[in-house]
């Protein structure tokens, strides 16, 4: 079985892995890290997106072995509920979650979608978003909750 | 020994930074921001596939790949030896044990209600019904397992046509036949309405068979200690299976015990007693383990139960000037294979709706249950009621069409004015309150429609390849489940109670207990809203518990936007009974009448004085126990239910705006603009969020979503690569308003809002793009209306 080291949220971890293990299996059944949740096998929902060495990825589409050496941040490494990132406190603020599952990726994949267009207009985060599916919300509370969060993460560059 | 400085203790609790002030503004209609979202924000959450025990078994199903077949072989023994796998079973292992799983509405005489094992013992009847199963210290061994399981079937005819199923030659789904019930309801002379009318109009619509897809998938972990049993599930209703996992695996209801942990949406989809929830927990009973199983989303799509799938015949009679005179329903509702927990009440929920808001002299719904080899039907967002108000709102225009009058316009001319409120329609239902005018005259300002509809001639003129088109959609729906008179009438299998708890806790914060079961809902906030109205504490003193049988010991959970219209009126009352003891408390220490004291702001004055105790002295006067009036308990908690007398009915205008490429038949939605009346609302963020959410539904219904099946019965969208689900791309951002006409069947004055969005949506989305191809001579476009369907309809109304 190979070996991996794969830091995760900060930690990092040593695992003996199966060559087939899925990266989301690899934080949900062996590290315990279940705040990134599964929502489907074809890698459309999304729900499952984390930060792979600070890109976006599926964390459904890659395999455990595939993040050997890599630094992956997930929901729980990005904020607590006393101090969360500006995208999760935009999120709170614009009611854009219900029941909540698929809103780590949301989360994820809307600070990744910042790195490419720090001031997306709606229609941009619309495509951008396009890999993640939301079931609850008919995702007009989510662009307005990524618009929000992104003027936020801009004004805290800004003053830097 | 010494004695407890109770004052002290008090003091302390009092100057504790612990003390929130309560608002000084009412909490009621207030946009509070979620208590639930920190935790679901920040990943610390309780989805079931989370949840682990020692020493934890992994199920996994091996489903039938075959539509209809007699099982002739199961031989799991290949599986049993393979690295880390415990046990593996077939449908026979479980023939004595596993029952059936419920239909709990019975909706006529005649019905059919088959057996239904939760694993097939003698034949399958669906592609995904399980037919064995592998139990491994892990989920890829319990996998990899499944291949060494070798089952022989003989093929049967697969059923998949309603109208084929019923005629004499069909091959049957079950030996009975395929016809699982028929009835029929008549209000008013139907036969002299149709007679001599000026004009009948009559339309077959389909209702395309849709997946629900909540988001999280389903999980079931089921534990025991040789005693009891718990079961934690994905699942709506824990009160509900609670109760019917008792009655079809026969473990006395009181060593068990079911949670619904954190749940991740649910649409109706979760509002099941499901073969994998019986078989985990019998599985959890053999084993002496604890079992988990989680299914993949193309597990799911297979075998979590389908929604809609309806033909709707329609025969519509109107004087020369658009008055209504009679409407006939006649549908075929496809059951699937099996009737699950509400299967056959489903269409019987539109019984009363496809009239709608409109007054007409008479009415005739028929309806005939047919199974065919799918997986069953049963609740999906709306539950009937999209269903009935799809097929009323297309007849509207078609009649507008007809009389060549402007949609709203026939409308008018039909619908119950607010001053006729309350108003018992043909159906048979009173419809308690509504301004039907009121709604759409908004919704007609913010959508524009006088300069849209020029800018619809001004493209029809020049001939635009892109062509506009404008739905209207006028609903109403009866929400709110349900008084219990009315369920046990339409002979459902439970009441329509809901139950709710208020404990003051010795520090003056309060517990809810409710009955209802939130997935998504934002229930903790709402019915902190209305504790912190009633009591007068502040919102963040009050915590809310739910989902949990041993907690929240009675309930009926959640479903048909029922949730705040009963179970926050339970909570209300709950209240209610809590202040009326806390007015006996207070007036004893207070040395006065109870008459004499008024309850403001979370506390007891006595009228005229500066004399009083809050509420949360109270609360610890009633722990502390040492100066109690007689005959007053040493507590200050309260239990109540509520069961309204009427349903709910909240109403609206939606309008929308597409745009129409004639060339490739792509529909673009442009605007959408919804007011709804949901009577007074507690919390507004909330309620727009579910708008939206049922209105993204609705639309998805009308332009992309629909579960196909292959002529031998194999379930062609088994992935959401297949079932296109809508992105943020695919949808626009709803403009919504609303009007506010409370309810009169309970005190807050609030109706159902779950539900509404979605379907409202569907006939708003399909009327506006029937109405860009009308002047091609197109009546019609099947759901979903896809580029290619839009296409086709054009070219056929070419030819």
């Amino acid at each position: 079985m190979p070996r991996i080291s794969v830091t995760v949220d900060g930690i990092t971890y040593e695992e003996d892995v199966e060559p087939r293990l899925l990266l989301v299996h690899l934080l949900r059944d062996r590290l315990g890290r279940t705040g990134t949740p599964i929502g489907c096998d074809t890698s459309n929902c999304g729900a499952c997106t984390v930060m792979l060495d600070g890109k976006s990825a599926k964390s459904c589409s890659v395999l455990a072995v595939q993040a050997d050496g890599c630094e992956v941040v997930t929901i729980e490494g990005l904020g607590t509920a006393g101090s969360m990132h500006p995208m999760q406190r935009a999120f709170h603020e614009e009611h854009a979650l219900q029941c909540g599952y698929c809103t780590p990726g949301m989360v994820m994949a809307a600070i990744d979608l910042l790195r490419d267009d720090p001031d997306p207009s709606e229609d941009a985060i619309r495509q951008g978003l396009e890999g993640n599916l939301c079931r609850c919300t008919g995702y007009c509370n989510i662009v307005r909750a990524v618009r929000r969060g992104a003027q936020e993460m801009g004004q805290a560059v800004s003053t830097q | 020994m010494s004695e407890l400085d109770t004052g002290a203790v008090a003091e302390q609790i009092a100057q504790s930074d612990q003390i929130n002030e309560p608002a000084a503004t009412p909490e009621l209609g207030r946009p509070r921001r979620r208590k639930e979202d920190a935790r679901l924000l920040t990943g610390r959450t309780r989805w079931t596939d989370n949840l682990t025990r020692p020493g934890l078994l992994h199920v996994v199903f091996l489903r039938s790949p075959m539509a209809h077949a007699r099982i002739t072989r199961v031989d799991v023994s290949g599986a049993r030896g393979l690295p880390g796998v415990v046990a593996a079973f077939s449908g026979q292992d479980f023939a004595d044990e596993q029952g059936s799983l419920p239909c709990a509405w019975p909706v006529s005489e005649d019905i059919v209600i088959p057996d239904h094992p939760p694993m097939a013992v003698s034949e399958v009847r669906y592609v995904g019904e399980a037919v064995a199963c592998v139990i491994a210290t892990d989920r890829y061994k319990a996998a990899d397992a499944l291949e060494a399981i070798e089952v022989d079937y003989e093929p049967l005819p697969a059923v998949l046509d309603m109208e084929e199923a019923l005629t004499d030659g069909s091959p049957k789904v079950h030996e009975a036949g395929n016809k699982a019930f028929s009835t029929k309801i008549v209000s008013g002379d139907v036969e002299a309405a149709f007679r001599d009318a000026p004009v009948v109009i009559e339309r077959t619509f389909r209702q395309q068979r849709l997946i629900p897809s909540a988001m999280e998938p389903r999980a079931v972990l089921a534990d025991t200690d040789g005693d009891t049993f718990t079961v934690w599930t994905s699942t709506q209703i824990p009160h509900v299976l609670r109760v019917m996992l008792a009655v079809v695996t026969g473990i006395p209801e009181h060593r068990l015990r079911v949670v619904a942990p954190d749940v991740g949406g649910g649409f109706g989809s979760k509002l099941q007693v499901t073969a994998e929830e019986v078989l985990c927990l019998l599985l959890a009973r053999r084993l002496g383990r604890a079992v988990k199983w989680t299914e993949s989303r193309s597990e799911g799509n297979l075998t979590v139960h389908h929604g809609r799938d309806q033909l709707q015949r329609l025969r519509l009679a109107a004087d020369a000037d658009g008055r209504l005179r009679g409407l006939r329903v006649d549908l075929l509702a496809d059951m699937g294979a099996y009737l699950m927990l509400v299967t056959p009440g489903v269409p019987m929920l539109g019984a009363a709706m496809f009239n709608a808001i409109y007054k007409m002299d008479a009415y005739e719904f028929a309806c005939t249950g047919v199974f065919t080899t799918k997986m069953p039907t049963d609740a999906y967002r709306g539950a009937g009621r999209p269903e009935a108000t799809f097929g009323i709102e297309r007849m509207m225009d078609e009649l507008a069409a007809e009389l060549g009058v402007d949609p709203l316009e026939v409308r008018r001319r039909n619908w119950i004015r607010h001053e006729e409120f309350p108003y018992t329609t043909i159906a048979g239902l009173t419809y308690d309150s509504g301004n039907y005018e009121a709604a759409t005259d908004k919704a007609l300002s913010m959508f524009g429609y006088d300069k849209l509809r020029a800018e619809q001639a001004d493209r029809r003129d020049r001939g635009d390849p892109v062509q506009l088109g404008i739905g209207v959609s006028t609903y109403t729906e009866m929400c709110g489940l349900a008084p219990s008179r009315l369920l046990g009438e339409s002979n459902y299998g439970a009441g329509g109670w809901e139950h709710g708890s208020i404990r003051m806790l010795p520090t003056g914060k309060v517990e809810v207990i409710t009955g209802t079961s939130p997935h998504g809902q934002g229930h903790v906030t709402s019915w902190s809203q209305i504790v912190a109205d009633s009591l007068g504490v502040p919102f963040e003193d009050v915590t809310v518990l739910h989902g949990d049988t041993a907690i929240s010991h009675k309930g009926m959970d959640t479903y048909g936007s029922r949730s705040l219209v009963v179970g926050g009126i339970a909570v209300l009352r709950a209240c209610d009974k809590v202040k009326d003891k806390a007015r006996t408390l207070a007036a004893h220490l207070l040395e006065c009448s109870p008459d004499d004291l008024e309850f403001a702001a979370g506390a007891f004055k006595v009228r005229g004085t500066d004399a009083q105790r809050t509420i949360q002295e109270l609360a610890y006067a009633a722990f502390t126990a040492h100066d109690l009036p007689e005959g007053v308990e040493a507590r200050l908690d309260a239990d109540a239910t509520f069961d309204p007398d009427n349903y709910s009915f909240p109403h609206g205008t939606h309008l929308c705006a597409v745009e129409v490429d004639t060339e490739t038949g792509m529909v673009r939605i442009r605007s959408y603009v919804a007011v709804d009346d949901v009577g007074k609302v507690v919390n507004p963020l909330i309620v727009e969020g579910q708008v939206h959410g049922g209105i993204a539904q609705g639309v998805a219904q009308a332009l992309y979503e629909e579960a196909v099946y292959d002529a031998d019965g194999n379930l062609l969208t088994t992935t959401m690569a297949d079932y296109l689900l809508p992105s943020a791309a695919d949808l626009p951002t709803f403009q919504l308003d609303r009007t506010e006409t409370p309810a009169t069947s309970n005190p807050l004055g609030v109706k159902g809002v779950g539900e509404a969005g979605t379907i409202a949506s569907t006939p708003a989305v399909v009327n506006a793009v029937v109405d860009a191809l009308r002047p091609s001579g197109v009546r019609d476009v099947e759901m979903p209306c896809t580029p290619e369907r839009v296409w086709r309809a054009l070219e056929g109304a070419r030819r």
